[in-house]
């Protein structure tokens, strides 16, 4: 780019974490709005064991579900601000024309996003666990899973919420968007979990799962960031 | 450069409206010949089954169906990329066109592959991985119509639907091969199979029709439907307006 004389261009990896450090500070700034989904991922999962049954072998049979879709709704509440104040006060614009990858950029902020919406709800998973009778031997897997989970639907949400941008009835578009593709994780993010309840090595929906968050973390932030270039033009 | 004048000449939409209807008919005959006679194969002159009887018929719907729900996915997915890539907006028209046609046939099949799996399984529904692949394509298909029918910008909504379009055709090789990834009641492939398909002749011959039949219809419909977008897209174009009032 046509830096001007005597500044030093930015590199890459640097405005990458200039939008993650700009992103988490926001966050922090706003701690309410921060905790809203972890808030949301406890009243979702209460409710279960009261429409269900209290009984703590009925629930440590469906804990696993419970916690998944819990987890899967909470960090679609987060989601729908992902780009919108940025759309309206121009930042994505400056993005676009600051000569930087845009899909890099993309990366850091859905890094951050997962930072301040994902991890959340990873530490209180344990809490959620013990309410369901999910053994403790199991928390450190389960959390472990959660992380990747909700990483990778970071990067799905990413690419969803910017499709969404300029449209109507954002909220219920996304879900309608990011739900089916977000299915595989539910699948081997659950299944991890039953496994490791019961006891048996998790190796296999571990792996699986992790390989999945590689995939999403490679391809979403091409698809959020010409998403993001479409709703622009 | 003149092998690429055809692809050129897919981008003019009064082009493409000619050829679309010039081929409409064939498709439709094609398809009405190759699906009563598969049909007729399939119902009538085909043995039963040694173990499903007369309840393996449905197969002449459902797994054509099936196939077609998958190829309209693939073909809108390129199409997109190649409207995304070249800026073509007759192939942005014809993966709109695509949807809905592909959406039905996703129906259609789970409703068929329900019906068989009434006598078959016992149940109406069984949670098997390729049920709900397919299920999860007709959910792919729903928002992907939602998300263009969500933006008044016609561009707007070519375009990100086009992108969503890509991201979800990752999901089609994944219902193909789920099959063999987890075991199901679903039995495995029959047609398919890399050595001699496990079917008698007169029970595959009339299959194969049924198959080239569906695809003949789904070009049919695929014609037809395209030939209205570009009816919608360019109301305004003044060849489309000489075209009319010549009648054509």
């Amino acid at each position: 780019m046509n830096a001007g004389e005597g500044t030093v261009p930015t590199g890459m990896l640097a405005a990458a974490a200039a939008t993650f450090r700009r992103d988490v500070a926001l966050a922090f700034r706003r701690p309410g709005q921060m905790l809203q989904p972890v808030v949301f991922f406890l009243i979702v999962t209460t409710l279960f064991p009261l429409s269900l049954s209290p009984q703590l072998s009925q629930l440590r049979d469906i804990s696993p579900g419970i916690l998944w879709v819990g987890a899967l709704l909470s960090s679609l509440l987060a989601l729908e601000s992902l780009f919108r104040a940025d759309l309206e006060d121009g930042t994505l614009e400056q993005w676009v024309i600051s000569g930087q990858p845009l899909a890099v950029q993309v990366l850091a902020r859905i890094l951050a996003h997962w930072t301040v919406s994902g991890l959340p709800l990873v530490a209180a998973a344990p809490l959620v666990g013990a309410s369901l009778a999910v053994p403790a031997s199991a928390f450190g897997t389960t959390m472990l899973l959660l992380g990747l989970g909700t990483l990778c639907l970071s990067g799905l949400g990413a690419a969803g919420a910017a499709l969404t941008l300029g449209s109507r009835r954002a909220s219920v578009l996304l879900s309608l968007l990011v739900l089916p593709l977000a299915m595989p994780i539910l699948i081997f993010g659950a299944r991890g979990v039953d496994l490791a309840i019961l006891g048996e090595p998790t190796r296999g929906p571990l792996l699986l799962l992790s390989a999945l968050t590689i995939l999403t973390l490679s391809l979403t932030p091409w698809a959020a960031a010409s998403a993001v270039r479409i709703s622009l033009e | 450069m003149a092998t690429w004048t055809w692809f050129h000449k897919l981008g003019s939409p009064p082009h493409v409206y000619r050829i679309a209807g010039r081929f409409a008919p064939w498709f439709g005959w094609g398809a009405l010949l190759c699906i009563v006679y598969g049909l007729f194969g399939g119902l009538v002159l085909a043995p039963p089954d040694y173990q499903q009887k007369d309840a393996f018929r449905i197969i002449y719907v459902h797994a054509p169906a099936a196939w077609l729900s998958l190829s309209c996915y693939t073909a809108m997915a390129v199409a997109a990329f190649v409207g995304l890539v070249w800026r073509m907006k007759i192939a942005h028209a014809a993966a709109a066109a695509l949807a809905p046609v592909g959406a039905s046939f996703a129906f259609v099949c789970l409703a068929t592959g329900s019906l068989w799996g009434r006598p078959m399984w016992g149940t109406w529904w069984e949670w098997d991985a390729r049920l709900t692949s397919q299920l999860i394509l007709l959910f792919l298909y729903l928002g992907y119509m939602a998300l263009r029918s969500a933006h008044d910008d016609l561009q707007r909504a070519d375009r990100s639907s086009a992108v969503l379009a890509i991201v979800g055709v990752v999901n089609v090789p994944i219902i193909h091969y789920s099959v063999y990834w987890w075991n199901s009641l679903h039995q495995g492939a029959t047609v398919m199979k890399a050595d001699r398909p496990s079917m008698p002749t007169e029970m595959l011959v009339p299959l194969l029709v049924m198959f080239l039949g569906f695809t003949l219809f789904q070009l049919w419909v695929l014609c037809t439907r395209l030939r209205a977008e570009i009816l919608d897209r360019e109301r305004n174009a003044r060849w489309l307006q000489e075209q009319l009032r010549e009648g054509a």
